[in-house]
């Protein structure tokens, strides 16, 4: 049922541009592995989960690892509150994702592609695997892909069962190999040790699929889109108060202002930007751009307008971080807790400024001591929607919450 | 347990080992598929996967604690999961919620007396463009009102 609501016909500059399945297979096993790697680098691409890595240097070092069995996997993991843009590619352009990871595992001499899928999309499942098999049956995938001697490769889809750290490469690997899914200390990092100790890339849904795009138009072509330092185009998923939610292509630097005006969003009053884990944006910078140099994302885009209460907003966010942390690490494991809290006292109007200072310089302690992201980046809402919204949360003569 | 039962799970789970192999890197498909049959993973299954696998009973243990979609007691014979992330927050979650504590006369969390649901909160489901959203089992369901709810769930057998 699922399948037939959600499927749509998308257009944009370069993700959703024109792609027919199985030709940047054909074009990158007409090139070396080299002239692809030089191509990565020109286009600049950069990972879109969010930490924006650049993709040839990690390709290139595990191409430049030695060993008989490499590994490249698919992070279909998901799970940050407010991005489904990889629900829509893996839906609607499998063939672009695909075709890159046979594209990486050339380029890097894998054997096996594994898509890490995350429980929640289990319902992509069968029609993943129908995918891939008509893709075996077209020789896209199996031994001697496309009649090329010395390239054999296939992809495996592993159902995750729930665990937002997962996302966190190292965890995501823990949990393939049939562990709890806590991330490892790094270094060393997947692209030396990972799956079964072998050397791994670990990549986003969308960096695969602009890596399709990339091979057939050039690197030089998708750098033209964008700004310097964030080229390309990004997919935002769009959720909250706008008249038209859903899966967006824009080239990346565009400014916040512009982006809500697409999507019918109005009375805006601040807008979640990178998912729970990313930064609140007060209206009054609404001008920023969305790039990596100013403010970054994973493309997650959570819009509220002036009927929301923030202090909500955050008390959501940190009861999904004390759900998701791993509970390894002691920062993330008991700050989170202290934080959440926090903002049950100023919820309820208990609370003093000076513990509520304490409460921050924990969460600035949470993003320099916690081990893995998760820790690291959930202080941000904490700090960013007290700092950005304390009017409205803390002075009764602005109408705030503890003047009601 | 009858000991009929217990040789019919045995046959079961090893022919899931079969399927995905005894290797540890299956144990999560291998718990899945127990998961989806059985909506739990008891005792008795951790120590056949256990000793299948060829690893001690509590390693299993270790790994369904730590998943939100394993567990280990058993839950109702469907599962209802409402998204409680903010975008569907603000869509109408409570309102769904409430709706369905009354009509099951449960709360969240609970199971319902003649073991027919158990309702959850999940975080986000990925569906924040169409939310409110609710999962039955493995079907998802977007834009729910709590009339809808309540409909769909008296369609579940």
């Amino acid at each position: 049922m699922i399948m037939q609501t959600l499927r749509k016909k998308r257009t944009g500059p370069v993700i959703f541009s024109e792609y027919k399945r199985g030709d940047a297979i054909k074009k990158a096993l007409s090139m070396t592995r080299e002239d692809i790697l030089f191509e990565l680098k020109d286009s600049k691409l950069k990972g879109r989960g969010g930490a924006g890595f650049p993709t040839s240097t990690k390709w290139m070092l595990t191409a430049a690892a030695k060993s008989n069995e490499k590994f490249l996997v698919c992070n279909a993991d998901e799970g940050e509150p407010g991005t489904f843009k990889d629900r829509v590619l893996l839906m609607e352009l499998p063939e672009l994702v695909f075709d890159g990871m046979v594209v990486g595992g050339y380029t890097i001499g894998a054997q096996m592609g594994i898509v890490y899928l995350r429980g929640e999309y289990e319902y992509l499942l069968k029609p993943l695997e129908d995918y891939l098999e008509a893709m075996r049956k077209d020789n896209l995938l199996g031994k001697n892909i496309l009649g090329k001697n010395d390239f054999s490769f296939d992809i495996e889809v592993f159902l995750g069962s729930g665990a937002y750290v997962c996302g966190e490469e190292t965890a995501l690997i823990e949990s393939l190999e049939g562990h709890r899914g806590e991330p490892r200390n790094r270094p060393p990092y997947p692209i030396n040790t990972g799956f079964r100790g072998r050397p791994t890339s670990v990549n986003n849904v969308e960096t695969l699929a602009a890596v399709s795009h990339i091979v057939m138009k050039g690197g030089s072509w998708f750098a033209k889109f964008g700004s310097d330092k964030s080229t390309g185009s990004k997919l935002f998923s769009v959720s909250g108060d706008c008249e038209k939610p859903g899966v967006y292509e824009f080239p990346w630097g565009i400014k916040i202002s512009e982006l809500l005006a697409a999507v019918k969003a109005k009375n805006t009053k601040a807008v979640q930007i990178g998912g729970a884990s990313g930064h609140c944006v007060p209206k009054s910078q609404f001008d920023r751009t969305l790039a990596y140099e100013d403010v970054p994302t994973g493309g997650s885009v959570m819009i509220f307008n002036e009927s929301r209460d923030m202090l909500h907003v955050l008390k959501n966010f940190m009861e999904f971080f004390v759900d998701e942390s791993c509970g390894q690490c002691t920062p993330c494991r008991i700050g989170n807790v202290k934080l959440l809290e926090g903002v049950e006292m100023i919820e309820k109007g208990e609370f003093t400024f000076s513990h509520i200072n304490k409460l921050k310089d924990l969460g600035r302690t949470m993003q320099l001591a916690s081990k893995c992201g998760l820790g690291q980046s959930s202080p941000n809402p904490f700090i960013s929607i007290l700092e950005n919204f304390k009017d409205e949360i803390f002075n009764a003569g602005n109408g705030g919450r503890n003047g009601k | 347990m009858f000991v009929a039962e217990k040789n019919a799970l045995s046959e079961e789970i090893e022919s899931f080992v079969n399927k995905y192999g005894n290797d540890r890197s299956s144990l999560l498909m291998i718990l899945h598929e127990i998961q989806m049959k059985h909506r739990h993973i008891s005792e008795f299954a951790q120590q056949e996967v256990a000793r299948l696998l060829n690893i001690h009973p509590v390693e299993v243990y270790s790994v369904i604690s730590f998943y939100a979609f394993l567990n280990s007691a058993p839950k109702g014979r469907n599962l209802v999961r409402i998204c409680q992330t903010i975008s569907c927050d603000m869509k109408g979650k409570s309102g769904l919620v409430k709706a369905i504590e009354r009509e099951l006369g449960i709360k969240i969390g609970d199971t319902t007396k003649d073991n027919k649901f158990t309702v959850e909160y999940a975080n986000c489901l990925g569906l924040c463009d169409m939310g409110p959203a609710m999962a039955i089992n493995d079907q998802v369901f977007l834009q729910v009102t709590p009339e809808k709810a309540v409909e769909l769930l008296g369609k579940v057998k």
